[in-house]
């Protein structure tokens, strides 16, 4: 279909100040036009887009991990981007974290390559900060921004030095990348394996304080000041990070942040029940109390939380089936985190639609500084469209993930996807809407 | 009772009566010319122990062998439990063999609920890493029960490695549930971040825990942890935390002394205390026994019932 005509559909395109009933003309894989009652002879399909459904710029997760090359038992490029499709995700930016690591061009062209055979949603792969993410030496950053890499990172750690996160800040800069940093000062996490506070107390758990990350965070926010670098605080989790986050912003240094939906949502109350020790609620960051929750919560209702990723993290059933102790950290989120975001931020009045748009298309476009996000004449037309009313139960059987390590499984939700648009083409149409012709 | 016996946290006061009342019964059993009586014959237990350990295996096997179960003993070294099989691999092989009872010992807290979670056959804990060792504070309730006739209002003062203690854990959860009233000390290095939410009174000072204390537990210092910092010498541990007999003084005249073993001599307890007239050490070895005869019962009854 050169031009297609999604029709009726309620817009929520906080770029452009649209949030009502617009038509949306498609051509040639890019946004034509917006507007009210376009002529429907100005395409060659039309699409009647149901009541109730909201037509929305492309979702990105910034933060997954896609597992290939080298861990292809837990997930694929391909798996990922189905599972993303399915998400209601348009594009998402993987981890370097790989076997080999994605440190070099040839890992990039690889992703970039299984990204384009799978050929569902975008893939932006992000290098390492540094060689073999071992903190010594700064990978080839030019030749992987060449290749194809939005930002760098050494996710799963952090960068090991303050002296050469110093180096990262201030390299980048000429690339206009950020570094985004899982903020973990690992003297203090040691072998820690839950949050430490009453819950990990009484179930006999390593701790990891929540100053664990705001160490991290408040290290790596001063080194942006002092370099100018943008550094993106990944994953955050602790209310004390939250602070060290606004004290940031407050002083100008260039630094933004995301939150998990598992850390808005769940508390390290999970690590008791309704399962004693389910490894599907061990992760890091950990979950942890309810202050904090508490805290994401409001970071992300007054706008000092940038973005929603999921850090969707697949692991086998094998790993998990294991003593606590012993199990990965990580859940997969690509499938869940809309419907959470529906359930917990929209419906009870967290955030408005638009911002919740802001939170996981906009923002994250931004900081990656990729294509997307909005739904302006002549973007690509990567557009999410989104069923706030849904009735879903989650289940992990059937996710698209290679994986099912999710503590979401059978939780009933109130909101989802009706179907995915990537460069025009559909990538994901939910079966529910029997009537909603595609 | 419940199918297991993960932890004291499942209990309710009314079961841990029925379990200390039952061990009186069986501790008889001992005391005769020959200890054995029909009560699991054609039952079979498994110990299953991923961690060494002397006192608690031989109890339960003991305590198997009076009951007339069929009892068999795998010991799995340390250095096998990550390259080797995986536990749960290992409990379902053991499960295809239909054991009725599993006992577990093992050194990652939460090991034994994964293992009820896949296993037909009853788990009995027998100290999962840091988290609980029920039997253990049984037969302590039960050894003070015999000493004090009670355990409501009993001044009860727990002192030494409260964060890495599983011991700490179970006892302080079963003492307060019997109305003891608890209290805990140790370096604040050790002191597990809000076990104050448990109901215990939380001190630094040893003098303030024992003052007039009914009875007084230690906890073993195990000298590994020297290597996390979190105290600086055992020198400096036994001058600040040590149970000397000038502490002791400063407890009730008929306190008793207890420990759950290995005792570090000269670490967290002078010889001349472990040794003293008011030590009961011993008899908590033998009252172990008997409470772990009594659990293993009350869990098979539940087999009968089925």
């Amino acid at each position: 279909m050169a031009r297609r005509l999604l029709r009726g559909g309620h817009v929520v395109d906080p770029v452009n100040g649209r949030n009502g009933v617009f038509d949306v003309l498609v051509e040639n894989g890019r946004i034509a036009r917006v507007g009210r009652d376009l002529p429907r002879d100005a395409a060659d399909d039309v699409v009647d887009i149901p009541s109730g459904l909201l037509v929305c710029p492309g979702l990105i997760d910034m933060h997954v991990h896609l597992r290939e090359p080298g861990q292809e038992h837990k997930e694929t490029v391909a798996t990922g981007a189905a599972a993303a499709a399915a998400g209601g995700f348009t594009a998402v930016a993987c981890m370097p974290n790989t076997s080999p690591v994605n440190d070099n061009a040839g890992v990039t062209a690889y992703i970039l390559q299984k990204a384009a055979a799978a050929n569902l949603v975008r893939v932006y792969p992000i290098g390492a900060v540094s060689r073999g993410q071992q903190g010594e030496q700064l990978a080839d950053i030019a030749e992987l921004k060449q290749a194809g890499c939005v930002a760098v990172t050494d996710d799963g750690r952090p960068v090991a030095t303050a002296l050469l996160m110093r180096r990262a800040l201030e390299y980048t800069r000429m690339f206009e990348m950020p570094v985004i940093e899982h903020c973990e000062e690992q003297t203090l996490k040691t072998d820690g394996v839950a949050h430490e506070g009453f819950q990990a107390a009484t179930l006999g758990l390593r701790g990891i304080p929540g100053e664990a990350e705001s160490i991290m965070a408040l290290r790596d926010i001063s080194l942006a000041e002092l370099t100018g670098g943008t550094v993106h605080i990944a994953h955050m989790s602790a209310r004390q990070t939250l602070d060290a986050v606004r004290y940031g912003k407050g002083r100008g240094a260039r630094v933004t942040c995301e939150v998990t939906p598992h850390h808005f949502v769940l508390t390290d109350e999970m690590l008791a029940a309704p399962v004693a020790y389910d490894t599907n609620v061990k992760m890091n960051p950990p979950l942890r109390e309810t202050a904090d929750r508490d805290a994401m919560l409001q970071g992300i209702a007054d706008g000092s939380v940038d973005v929603i990723a999921t850090d969707h993290a697949p692991h086998h059933y094998d790993e998990k089936q294991v003593e606590f102790d012993h199990a990965p950290f990580g859940i997969t989120g690509l499938e869940t985190a809309v419907s959470l975001c529906f359930d917990r931020l929209v419906h009870p009045g967290v955030v408005t639609v638009s911002r919740l748009i802001e939170l996981l298309s906009v923002n994250p476009a931004r900081v990656l500084r990729v294509p997307g996000g909005s739904l302006s004449e002549g973007a690509p037309a990567d557009v999410s469209i989104l069923a706030p009313d849904l009735a879903v139960t989650v289940s992990a059987a059937q996710m698209r993930s290679k994986s099912k390590n999710t503590p979401f499984d059978g939780w009933r939700l109130r909101g989802g996807v009706a179907a995915t648009i990537v460069g025009g083409r559909i990538v994901y149409k939910n079966p529910e809407f029997e009537d909603f012709r595609i | 009772m419940k199918k297991d016996l993960l932890g004291i946290a499942d209990l309710s006061s009314d079961e841990i009566y029925r379990v200390l009342d039952t061990a009186v019964a069986m501790r008889e059993i001992g005391e005769r010319p020959i200890k054995k009586v029909p009560t699991l014959r054609g039952k079979t237990v498994v110990n299953l122990f991923y961690e060494p350990s002397t006192r608690t295996r031989t109890s339960f096997e003991i305590a198997e062998k009076r009951l007339s179960a069929d009892t068999l003993n795998i010991a799995v070294a340390a250095s096998s439990v990550l390259k080797g099989e995986t536990l749960a691999d290992t409990a379902m092989n053991i499960e295809a063999m239909a054991p009725d009872m599993i006992v577990l010992r093992h050194a990652s807290s939460g090991a034994c609920h994964l293992l009820a979670r896949i296993c037909r056959s009853k788990i009995i804990n027998a100290g999962d890493g840091m988290h609980e060792h029920p039997t253990q504070a049984l037969l302590d309730a039960f050894t003070i029960r015999q000493h004090k006739r009670r355990i409501d209002g009993l001044k009860v003062a727990i002192i030494g490695d409260l964060l890495h203690s599983r011991v700490l854990r179970s006892n302080v959860l079963l003492l307060t549930k019997l109305g003891a009233d608890v209290w805990v000390s140790g370096p604040p290095t050790l002191v597990p971040p809000g076990i104050e939410r448990l109901g215990v009174r939380v001190t630094t000072s040893v003098d303030e825990a024992v003052a007039d204390a009914d009875v007084i537990m230690m906890l073993r210092i195990q000298q590994e942890r020297m290597q996390g910092a979190f105290f600086p010498s055992l020198r400096e541990y036994y001058n600040v935390f040590g149970l000397t007999e000038e502490r002791v003084g400063r407890a009730r005249g008929d306190v008793i002394i207890m420990h759950p073993g290995p005792m570090n001599r000269g670490v967290e307890i002078a010889s001349e205390v472990a040794d003293g007239p008011y030590s009961v050490i011993l008899e908590q070895v033998a009252n172990g026994v008997a409470v772990r005869m009594a659990v293993l019962y009350l869990l098979a009854g539940e087999v009968e019932a089925d």
